[in-house]
């Protein structure tokens, strides 16, 4: 890589000792004798290199490229023959039965309860992390003073840095008391609506793991929507304005439109983060394998914590069962991506030629 | 339709640099008046004070007197946004909305006026597109995006989308500079007929466009970088290029300078 530069200076003034010919006007005869490559035939035109820097580069990123293929196969290849043994040997429907009971000898498990864990969990991380990030980033790009821009922005790009492990511990032993303080507040006067019913007790609940989980996607979901709103055209926002907008109105005509793409991009990003999240949810959650819409009870578990939690203990069985729910989880967020790309250029006519 | 600009004594600043020093200028309803002069002289600064988009800018700001019909707009009880209603601004570049159809280019001001009838756009868009002469060249495909016309096709449509507010007063930053020859007569030709109903102003480097289209020009010069810019002479355009009385006019009119 680190000869690229000079060979491709070289390939394009036709070879060593080529220029000078060239400049004198002189056939391709008269060519010194290493200069086959690069010039030949008669032609006074110089000739591609057979073994240049541009030949060698492609070469060089086909391979990576099918590097990584084969990577993910043999990945998929080997979760798979780990999964079907236990699948094989489970006693209930893997997708429609809601407890995790996988060891060799009677094993039961499926995955309706942890897929609906994860989903709810995800989804109410978003719900509550997603508009706070994108008024963060609008103020950042468009409200806030220069100064307070910069700082604020680095305060959350280093929110960004703490690892999820922090996160866990700080949820189960810090956060959890005003959570839990909310969610008894939340039951007294708000028990008639299923999602904060129950009689407690009340804490490692979806509402913490999800409120901790938003914290998490927070940062990113907020500094990718500010890079799009801060790449609005100028002329664009000056247009709307020139029109009799507002500042809010010029925001909604001008730069959220614009910046669409890539706030679904980013929000799609954090749910991705959201459904993976491991170790933050295994801490925090309460793990229990029941589908309930109750989200402040005790309880709640995810594929990812359900594997960090399990993966330890299990058996040959057991081990494969986790794998398995991997594997699904994996197609979700398969799904999700698709999803989002489908989103994304539905309007590609319009975002095509803005860029 | 149309309304009296009057400026007094009007003094731009960006930051501690003064852009443009005392400039008095009246313009009368259903005129078009250019503005030439060297580039950095101030027309567009100019320009922008007039609809009070220079203070956008990040400490910009305007001194003096801005009148539309006796009304200051820089009064500190009037909405800002309600200036820029009255006098719309077409842009050096065409800016289009990218994300938006033509047709919701066209209505965008009307839309942020809170008129929502579909009726009533559809009605407001025609009529600003034919005002534009856009409209046959657009009309069968309105919900296309507006950024996928050609240049002058994207200009016109800034037009239409400008005038569709019914502004009062129309200023143009140098409209046709990113425009082939064609395109620039069919906007010159679209000054020609908004006169009727607009207040022109319009910042051009083209001597032969100014000509052309322009009732009253006003020169504008610098005596070194680093000066404000002043208004050197304002006159019938006629008068202006066959005859001024001012040197330095004469002499950046006839090339000689500038
Ligand atoms: N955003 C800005 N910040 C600081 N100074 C500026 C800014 N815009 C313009 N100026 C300065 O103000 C002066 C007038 O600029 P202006 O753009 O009004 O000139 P102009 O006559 O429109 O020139 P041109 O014909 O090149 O468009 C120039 O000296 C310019 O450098
Ligand atoms: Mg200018």
């Amino acid at each position: 890589m680190g000869d690229t530069p000079p060979r491709s200076v070289d390939a394009s003034a036709g070879g060593p000792g080529a220029h000078s010919t060239r400049a004198a006007g002189a056939a391709a005869s008269s060519d010194g004798p290493t200069d086959n490559n690069g010039r030949g035939g008669g032609s006074s035109l110089p000739r591609a290199k057979a073994f240049g820097a541009e030949p060698a580069f492609r070469g060089l990123t086909q391979a990576s490229g099918i590097m990584v293929l084969v990577i993910i196969v043999a990945i998929a290849v080997f979760l798979i023959s780990e999964a079907i043994p236990a699948l094989r040997a489970n006693q209930e429907n893997f997708f429609t039965f809601n407890e995790w009971h996988a060891q060799s000898s009677d094993p039961r498990f499926g995955i309706a309860a942890i897929v609906f864990g994860t989903v709810l969990s995800a989804v109410i991380a978003l719900v509550v992390a997603v508009p706070i990030a994108l008024g963060i980033a609008l103020f950042l790009s468009h409200y806030a003073h220069r100064r307070i821009a910069t700082w604020l922005g680095f305060v959350i790009d280093l929110l960004a840095a703490v690892p999820s492990v922090v996160f866990g511990l700080w949820g189960r032993s810090v956060f959890i008391e005003p959570v839990r303080d909310f969610s008894v507040w939340l039951n007294h006067y708000f028990s008639w609506i299923p999602l904060f019913g129950g009689n407690g007790p009340f804490g490692n609940s979806i509402l913490l793991g999800s409120l901790v989980l938003a914290i998490m996607v927070l940062p990113i979901v907020t500094s990718l929507s500010r890079e799009v709103f801060m790449q609005t055209p100028k002329q664009n926002e000056e247009a709307a304005l020139a029109l009799g907008a507002t500042k809010w109105e010029m925001v909604r005509t001008a730069v959220l439109p614009y910046g669409r793409p890539g706030v679904i991009a980013a929000v799609m990003l954090g749910l991705g983060r959201a459904l993976g999240e491991t170790i933050a949810l295994a801490m925090t959650l309460g793990s229990s394998f029941i589908i309930t819409a109750n989200v402040i009870q005790n309880g709640g578990v995810t594929i990812a914590s359900n594997i960090a939690n399990g993966f330890g203990e299990a058996d040959d069985i057991g081990r494969g069962a986790l794998i398995a729910s991997g594997l699904v989880l994996f197609t979700i967020t398969l799904v999700v991506n698709m999803i989002a790309r489908v989103i994304i250029y539905r309007r590609r006519e319009f975002t095509d030629v803005a860029a | 339709m149309a309304k009296r600009v009057e400026a007094t004594n009007v003094n731009a600043y960006y930051g501690s640099f003064k852009a443009i020093e005392d400039v008095n200028i009246v313009v009368e309803p259903k005129t078009v008046t250019a503005l030439i002069g060297p580039s950095g002289c101030g027309k567009s600064t100019f320009l922008r004070s007039i609809n009070r988009m220079h203070e956008v800018l990040p400490n910009a700001r305007v001194e003096g007197t801005l009148t539309l019909d006796q009304e200051n707009i820089y009064d500190k009880h009037v909405d800002v946004t309600a200036v820029r209603r009255l006098i719309g601004m077409v842009f050096q570049r065409p800016n289009p909305f990218p994300t938006m159809s033509i047709f919701d280019n066209v209505v965008a001001g009307l839309k942020l006026n809170g008129v929502n009838k579909k009726a009533v756009l559809q009605e407001a868009a025609e009529k600003s597109l034919r005002s534009a002469n856009l409209w046959d060249e657009v009309k069968d495909r309105l919900d296309k995006p507006g950024a996928g016309l050609s240049g002058g096709q994207q200009q016109r449509l800034c037009i239409a989308r400008t005038i569709a507010v019914e502004p009062q007063v129309v200023l143009m930053d140098e409209p046709c500079s990113a425009l082939d020859p064609i395109s620039t007569l069919a906007i010159e030709d679209l000054i020609f007929k908004l006169k009727d109903r607009f207040t022109i102003i319009i910042v051009t480097h083209n001597m032969q466009q100014a000509a052309r289209v322009s009732d009253r020009t006003a020169f504008f010069s610098i005596e070194r970088t680093g000066d404000p810019g002043r208004l050197i002479e304002y006159d019938d355009t006629q008068k202006i290029f066959s005859n001024p009385s001012v040197k330095k006019t004469e002499d950046y009119i006839t090339g000689r300078f500038g």
